[in-house]
């Protein structure tokens, strides 16, 4: 039986994450989180200029959009896909609506009603001060994950398409000039924009034309460990040089680019209008593919829910929210834009062949999968729909996956610095930032290079990262969840999914323990167990709390609540 | 036309500048304690090659003197003679 058409799935795709929007994210924001502009947000409450500043909602979507969108909603999907496209299908739009959508809008909602606190601090008030230490173990175990995932994946990029290594660090360059040309010669941002991204654009073809990569064997190591070593090393560099100099500039053209690949992929699909070659449902897996429930809700974890979405809405977006209303296209939209990029994928990675026996070789084994074959099936599309040559749409699409997973890889890393030298004072501990950097940076290489000098330790991972992501979900979760119990609100569009994750999460560890074991992979069994306790515990922790709040008066809600100070003044103007 | 262009490049700019704010106040502000030690080192007792050009800015610095000190955790100012609170 043919498959459908690429196009259609894409218009139904689409169709219900907007319906999501509209409806229920409204729904979600009436009569579940009961948005009020009138309340004074932390924005406005403690407006300093720096860390709470009101913003324009779309300035602030399109952060929050590129913040939390990495390379995680390209690497999951195209590794699902091998359980056929229709399980991954439903997970990333269902899971958009009834999971990240109100992940984000409802972890964003829970920060601005708390002066913009982060969810480690509200996991401390409202689950018990044991939460915020679950909060730390989990955040450390998390980043050191992507830090490992990502550099193998990168490496592996890098090895499969020399064609991408001269736009990847030249970009790089571009960064540098961008920072340079704003900061040191003060001049006008559209018109660096536009250069920038042009001379992004030009390395591509430059790089198609010129591949580069190491010999076979250099010093008796392979190239995937020399772009390790090297990732690394530029990991640890971007993240000690001050910000404006690389990060930066870095992080903005990315996320320019982030658009302009979007539109890329989407606008391939609609010209070529490719049939889906993929099954349905993949009955022929290979031998070594894992089960499909629960491994498929942890290998998508960015594209459907994702914890780490929860840290960036509390971290940094509900400190710059000018309306509370502006929390449901800023968090429900923004979790929509990265749900787009996991459905492209999707398609991509199904519909970009031309047979099945095609497929089923790209998918000849579960770790077959990947990032490669979205680089190599995209070339294809975008050939197909745009008429590139398809060297040099793989090349594009190559360059894209290689600059997210790196961005990615140096923002955990600057943020894993921070975790070391917050865990060193709890511990009365001051450990300065080249001492913490290199803490971070030593534990993500031995765990690179714990299966083998090919660093395929990174990927062996990718699970347990799927895991760990959905477990901060499920205690983010678990926290509005609570916030809701307590004001007496209709808390099962919560609650609901929330059990759902930590049910899956559990279920996965507890498979994925077994694998480990039989696998004599001591390392990520230890890794398991830690993070098996901490779902454990997270979970007799929120259920503890939930018990509680019905013993517990209900909080009062605005009418009764708001003070004359904590309600924005009539006729302030919106950003 | 020229409204809509000047929006357009403050939103440019403010999706440039925003998730850097806190890091840029930040090292603004450890740069300006590096001053500050500096301009009242002779003050503090260490001495100062440059106090003939850092004494002159003294009087300049009176203004912020007071927020470094509470920032540095020193209740009143720690210089005799030179009071702010």
């Amino acid at each position: 039986m043919e498959g459908p058409n690429a196009l259609l799935l894409a218009v139904i795709g689409v169709g219900i994450m907007l319906a999501g929007y509209f409806l229920y994210s409204k729904y979600l924001s009436k009569r579940v989180f009961k948005l009020n502009d009138a309340y004074k947000t932390p924005a406005h409450q403690f407006n300093d200029g720096t860390d709470y500043v009101p913003t324009n909602r779309f300035v602030l979507w399109g952060h929050h959009f590129t913040s939390v969108a990495g390379a995680a909603p390209i690497v999951g999907p195209a590794i699902a896909v091998i359980w056929g496209w229709l399980p991954a299908f439903l997970w990333v739009v269902f899971g958009t609506v009834f999971f990240a959508g109100m992940h984000d809008l409802g972890s964003l909602w829970a920060s601005a009603r708390n002066k913009g606190q982060s969810l480690g601090t509200l996991s401390g008030r409202y689950i018990g001060p044991r939460g915020r230490n679950l909060f730390l173990v989990v955040i450390f175990f998390l980043l050191m994950m992507v830090i490992a995932a990502f550099a193998t994946v990168t490496s592996g990029l890098l090895v499969d398409s020399p064609t991408a290594v001269i736009p990847t660090w030249g970009a790089l360059i571009v960064a540098l000039f961008v920072g340079q040309a704003i900061y040191r010669w003060n001049w006008n941002l559209p018109i660096v924009t536009v250069v920038g991204v042009i001379a992004l654009f030009i390395l591509i073809p430059l790089g198609d034309r010129f591949p580069l990569s190491f010999p076979d064997e250099l010093l008796g190591l392979p190239p995937a460990t020399w772009w390790i070593i090297i990732l690394f090393a530029y990991g640890a560099i971007a993240s000690l040089l001050p910000v404006w100099v690389l990060m930066q500039p870095r992080d903005y053209i990315n996320g320019l680019q982030l658009f302009i690949a979007l539109a890329l992929l989407y606008v391939s699909v609609a010209i070529a209008t490719p049939t889906v070659v993929a099954p349905a449902i993949n009955n022929n897996v290979p031998a070594d593919t894992p089960s499909l429930m629960p491994l498929l809700f942890v290998t998508i974890a960015c594209g459907a829910i994702s914890g780490f979405h929860g840290t960036v809405s509390s971290g940094t977006t509900s400190k710059q929210i000018d309306r509370e209303g502006d929390a449901r296209f800023v968090g429900y939209f923004g979790a929509v834009g990265e749900g787009l990029l996991a459905l492209g994928t999707i398609l991509v990675t199904t519909a970009a062949f031309r047979t099945v026996t095609e497929w089923e070789e790209m998918y000849d084994s579960f770790s077959s999968g990947g990032v490669e074959v979205f680089v190599e099936a995209g070339g294809t599309m975008v050939n197909q729909g745009l008429g590139l040559p398809a060297g040099l749409s793989s090349t594009i699409l190559a360059t894209m996956a290689v600059l997210f997973a790196a961005t990615t890889m140096d923002t955990a890393v600057r943020l894993q610095r921070y975790i070391v030298q917050e865990i060193g004072q709890t511990f009365n501990v001051k450990i300065d930032m080249y001492t913490a950097t290199a803490i971070a940076v030593g534990i993500c290489i031995a765990l690179t290079f714990s299966a083998g000098a090919d660093g395929s330790g990174g990927v062996l991972i990718w699970p347990l990262f799927g895991t760990t992501n959905q477990l901060l979900a499920a205690l983010t979760l678990s926290i509005v969840a609570v916030m809701l119990m307590r004001r007496r609100r209709p808390f099962l569009p919560v609650l609901i999914p929330a059990v759902f994750v930590i049910f899956v999460s559990i279920y996965a560890l507890i498979v994925q323990l077994g694998q480990f074991y039989n696998d004599g992979n001591w390392l990520l069994l230890v890794l398991d167990i830690i993070v098996l306790i901490a779902a454990v515990w997270v979970l007799i922790e929120a259920a503890l709390a939930m018990v509680r709040t019905r013993h517990q008066e209900p909080d009062p809600e605005d009418e009764e609540a708001l003070t004359e100070e904590e309600l924005l003044p009539a006729g302030t103007p919106r950003k | 036309m020229s409204s809509w262009w000047h929006r357009f490049s403050a939103g440019l700019r403010e999706f440039y500048i925003a998730p850097y704010r806190r890091t840029f106040a930040r090292a603004k502000r450890d740069e300006e304690d590096l001053f500050m030690m500096l301009v009242l080192s002779e003050a503090l007792g260490v001495p100062n090659p440059a106090s003939g050009v850092t004494l002159e800015l003294l009087p300049e610095m009176l203004d912020r003197m007071h927020e470094w000190h509470t920032r540095q955790g020193l209740d009143h100012s720690p210089i005799e003679g030179f009071k702010c609170c």
